[in-house]
């Protein structure tokens, strides 16, 4: 008796004979007043653990969805979102040019100084060579009128600015004329030697541009522009600098060089040639850099397109935001459009008036229809509920097309009026490409959507209701009005959330019924998107009708309750 | 029952048939009067037309022959809203909108009744139904009996002198429906209304009825105070239906008086009291409560017995509940009161039991 599993009080379990403390044991909660599962470990942990698998499959389940929503609806409405504040073209096309405007003020009222052109020079240029000016010209033609064929002149002239000096070169020597001339005088030998040896058949790459040495400091405007032609030959073209003429860029840099540089101490190929031209620039003809681009094109004096460049020149702009709310951003700041270039207002106010107009239709035709199917006879019911759906069968097209001929001039409609001599055959009704027609043709296809979450709930709503009110002395008005009709609404909020919805963003219907009065500001969207391809203007415009939505379902669940909204039992 | 209605009687049924489709009728002739300030169950299996019956007293539904008569006046072609009867409906039918006292204030307003007026009798309303407090809550925050009490108080506070109620209880637990049981018979003989119930529920019917229509297939089976119901059914089938009974098949071998002699089938002769039988060769069926059958009966001459075989016995408490086999019946029941002398039975045991003459009645055998 003397070991210790025989002593009572070594027992560290309960005893048998102790089922109290057991029980206490079971609900007990540790320092932290956390509940403790039977083995001591919490219970939320021991909950999770159980119910993880579970978790694991359900998402593996929804995981397909997830993903297809993501990657086709989530990823596209953050791409459109980001379309319409997205501004690099500028920055990029124009970095030099960007970064020497921004000293520039212009409230000054004067275009700016000769860096500012000088650094243009530069990024007008490559951006030519690259094909990148008429899209810039594009973009910045949205806000400032005259700009694309601005840019689009001032790429086919930027040349002449270096011609000159090329010219003047040529004629002082006729080396000058020679491709070989300029790689010998600024190529590395090791690059030259390499060069040589490469073979156009063999596939291999073409060898690294490297220049000679001591040509920075020597020249360093020409090494620059001679590095950034080489380079681009070589992986844009897949040209060897032995075969090609330099930019007129480089003929340039090598006039301010030598003007600016003494040479006299350098010694490598073409010795003679660099102190004959060094000693021959100071007669040439020249044209500063300012005045090159002002006779290319005046409009370059203009502090206006500066103004909008330096306007512009951010990675990210409100631009396409104000010009969707008929404002302008200009160069003092946002400014309200021309009173007859405002047309987005214009759409966005017609747009919510006819979806209005077509959910209160929809309302009142749809109520009856609904009501009808929640009390009619099933065998009824099954049929009218047949016919509602009808639609859903035909095509969109057709049904908006059916339209067009039954509200034509010549249409069903308007035959049937003369005929019975309610209307003259001179005096036919103008029933389509109008707003009447839109709205006629919109509540037609809308119309299911307001129909199914009506009967829905209504079907839900038992007759006792409005029997108990007519044993209580309410006539059948009054059951209806107090009883049946309040019950109904959460119906009605649910179909007309659905159909203002789809209204507004509605585009196939407008765009063929509309005619000019009667279209969306959606279709202008697709304007945008496809015909005028400015993309961050009809992003924009989508975006303002994304936070509408937003903001029109928030006033809703602040007003209503969303809660309210039931789409069924 | 049978006979027109008499031209005092507050609510009449004349020659009354309903028929949905035509080609059957769910209600078929049903004559029934009833006198001011009477509570009147309706009592049948689903299906036996009581609630039809219901719905056209409340106008909701037609009769397709016969007249309805409320207060002396036939009321065929009044609308629902019209008639001032209140209605307790078997959902109760609160309408889930409104609160408890917009709900109860309801049918004083389509009345046109004063806002001062029409709160004083909201509060009285509320008030006799034990729910002074809950005014200003909406139905679906209450429990089922408080909303049961909610739908009477609505159904009376416009001053209903004839209120119908379909199933109040039936979506109530036993102890709550038992309590509301009494808590509408109290109110109804508070208030003097008349009262017209449908239940299927026969317990229900006994405890609060005044008189029980029993329904089926159309017809008022037997229309009668609840303890004649129970004691005295006029046909098998009300027999079967109240309560629990015991059948033994036979022929009528004599008749006479308030006495018949019946040779069951198993071949055993026993006295019974005639109720709808007529001459002798009548196939009958012999009905008898199980709480009348005695064990080893010392009854006297005039009782019959028979030898029956034990085959469960049921300890419930209060009583046991022996089933035997009789005349080749084997789901014979006894109830025996529990009773420190009362003898406990097994399976197995043979026993005599016998009855009074007058507790087996002789009744139709369909």
């Amino acid at each position: 008796m003397s070991d210790a599993t025989s002593d009572p009080n070594k027992i560290e379990a309960p005893t048998p004979d102790d089922p109290l403390a057991q029980a206490k044991a079971l609900d007990n909660v540790d320092d932290r007043g956390r509940m403790l599962a039977a083995d001591g470990t919490p219970l939320k942990r021991q909950l999770a653990k159980s119910l993880r698998i579970q978790k694991i499959r359900a998402l593996a389940l929804i995981a397909p969805l997830l993903l297809f929503v993501l990657l086709t609806f989530i990823a596209p409405i953050a791409d459109m979102l980001f379309r319409s504040v997205e501004n690099e073209i500028v920055s990029e096309t124009l970095p030099r040019t960007v970064e020497a405007l921004a000293d520039w003020d212009y409230d000054s009222g004067e275009s700016p100084g000769d860096e500012v052109y000088a650094a243009l020079y530069d990024d007008l240029f490559l951006a030519q060579e690259r094909k990148e000016h008429t899209r810039l010209g594009t973009r910045l033609n949205y806000e400032l009128t005259g700009v694309s064929s601005l840019f689009r002149r001032s790429g086919r002239g930027v040349d002449d600015i270096g011609e000159l000096y090329q010219d003047q070169f040529e004629d002082l020597n006729e080396l000058w004329e020679e491709e070989r001339t300029w790689a010998e005088l600024m190529g590395s030998d090791e690059w030259l030697a390499a060069q040589e040896a490469w073979d156009e058949e063999s596939g291999e790459p073409l060898p690294d541009f490297q220049l000679r040495e001591g040509m920075p400091t020597l020249l360093p405007e020409t090494s620059r522009q001679m590095l950034t032609f080489a380079e681009f030959i070589r992986t844009e073209d897949n040209e060897s600098p032995l075969e090609e003429e330099p930019w007129t860029r480089v003929w340039a840099a090598l006039y301010t060089d030598l003007t600016n540089k003494d040479v006299s101490g350098y010694s490598g190929p073409h010795t003679d040639l660099l102190q004959e031209a060094s000693a021959a620039v100071g007669d040439f003809e020249t044209t500063p850099i300012k005045q090159a681009f002002l006779d290319m094109d005046e409009d370059w004096g203009d502090p206006e397109v500066w103004g909008t460049i330096q306007a512009f020149s951010p990675d990210y702009t409100s631009g396409y935001f104000l010009n969707a709310v008929d404002m302008q951003k200009t160069p003092d700041g946002a400014a309200m459009r021309d009173e007859d270039e405002r047309i987005y207002g214009l759409l966005f106010k017609r747009t919510m008036f006819m979806s209005l107009v077509i959910t209160f239709s929809c309302i009142l035709l749809g109520y009856p229809v609904a009501y009808l199917l929640a009390t009619l006879p099933m065998r009824s019911a099954n049929l009218l509920m047949i016919l509602v759906l009808l639609p859903f069968w035909t095509s969109l097209l057709v049904r908006t097309s059916a339209w067009k001929v039954m509200l034509q001039s010549q249409g069903v409609i308007n035959d049937v009026l003369v005929w019975l001599g309610l209307v003259g055959d001179a005096n036919r009704l103008v029933m389509i490409n109008n707003q009447f027609g839109t709205i006629v043709a919109m509540t037609h296809i809308l119309l299911p959507f307001m129909i199914l979450p009506m009967y829905s709930v209504m079907s839900t709503i038992p007759p006792s209701y409005v029997r108990a009110a007519k044993s209580l002395g309410a006539t059948n008005v009054t059951a209806f009005r107090r009883v049946y009709f309040p019950q109904s609404v959460p119906g009605i909020g649910a179909g007309s959330i659905l159909v203002f919805i789809l209204s507004i963003g509605y585009y196939i219907t407008p765009e063929i019924v509309g005619g000019t009065t009667g279209t969306f500001i959606s279709n202008r969207i697709a304007y945008h998107i496809s015909s005028s391809l400015n993309w961050g203007l009809a992003a924009a415009l989508g975006t303002i009708l994304l936070a509408v939505v937003l903001i029109l379902y928030w006033a809703y669940d602040k007003i209503v309750g969303i809660d309210n909204v039931k789409l069924g039992g | 029952m049978g006979t027109t209605a008499d031209s005092d009687a507050f609510v009449a049924f004349e020659r009354v048939q309903k028929s949905y489709d035509g080609e059957t009728l769910v209600v078929k002739d049903l004559n029934l009067a009833m006198p001011k300030g009477e509570f009147l169950t309706m009592l049948g299996p689903s299906g036996s037309g009581k609630t039809t019956c219901l719905m056209m007293l409340a106008g909701f539904e037609t009769a397709t022959h016969g007249e309805i008569k409320l207060d002396g006046k036939p009321i065929n072609n009044i609308p629902p809203h019209k008639r001032g009867i209140g209605m307790v409906f078997q959902n109760y039918a609160l309408f889930p909108h409104m609160t408890v006292a917009e709900n109860l204030s309801f049918p004083l307003e389509v009345r046109g009744m004063a806002k001062a007026e029409r709160e004083k009798k909201v509060k009285r309303a509320l008030e006799m139904v034990q729910m002074g407090h809950f005014g200003g809550r909406r139905p679906a925050q209450l429990s089922g009996g408080q909303q049961q009490r909610i739908a009477l108080a609505r159904a009376l506070v416009f001053e209903a002198e004839l209120v119908l109620m379909d199933e109040p209880l039936g979506a109530l637990d036993k102890q709550l429906r038992e309590h509301m049981q009494f808590e509408i018979k109290r109110i109804a003989n508070d208030l003097g209304i008349t009262v017209v119930y449908v239940t299927h529920d026969q317990t229900e019917a006994l405890t609060m009825s005044d008189r029980v229509a029993v329904f089926d297939d159309g017809r008022i089976q037997q229309l009668a105070p609840p303890d004649e119901l129970y004691e005295a059914p006029q046909n098998s089938f009300v027999a079967q239906f109240i309560g629990e009974n015991n059948t033994l098949e036979g022929v009528i071998e004599e008749i006479g008086g308030n006495r018949c002699t019946v040779k069951l089938d198993s071949g055993e002769v026993i006295d019974a009291n005639p109720i709808n039988v007529t001459q002798k060769g009548d196939r009958t069926r012999v009905s008898i409560r199980p709480e009348r059958v005695e064990f080893n009966p010392d009854l006297g001459t005039t009782a019959h017995t028979l030898e029956a075989t034990v085959r469960e016995f049921i300890y419930m408490g209060d009583v046991f509940r022996t089933r035997l086999s009789v005349a080749g019946n084997d789901e014979f029941i006894v109830k025996t009161r529990n009773r420190a002398d009362q003898k406990r039975l097994s399976p197995g045991e043979t026993v005599k039991i016998g009855w009074l003459p007058e507790d087996c009645r002789a009744l139709d055998a369909t």
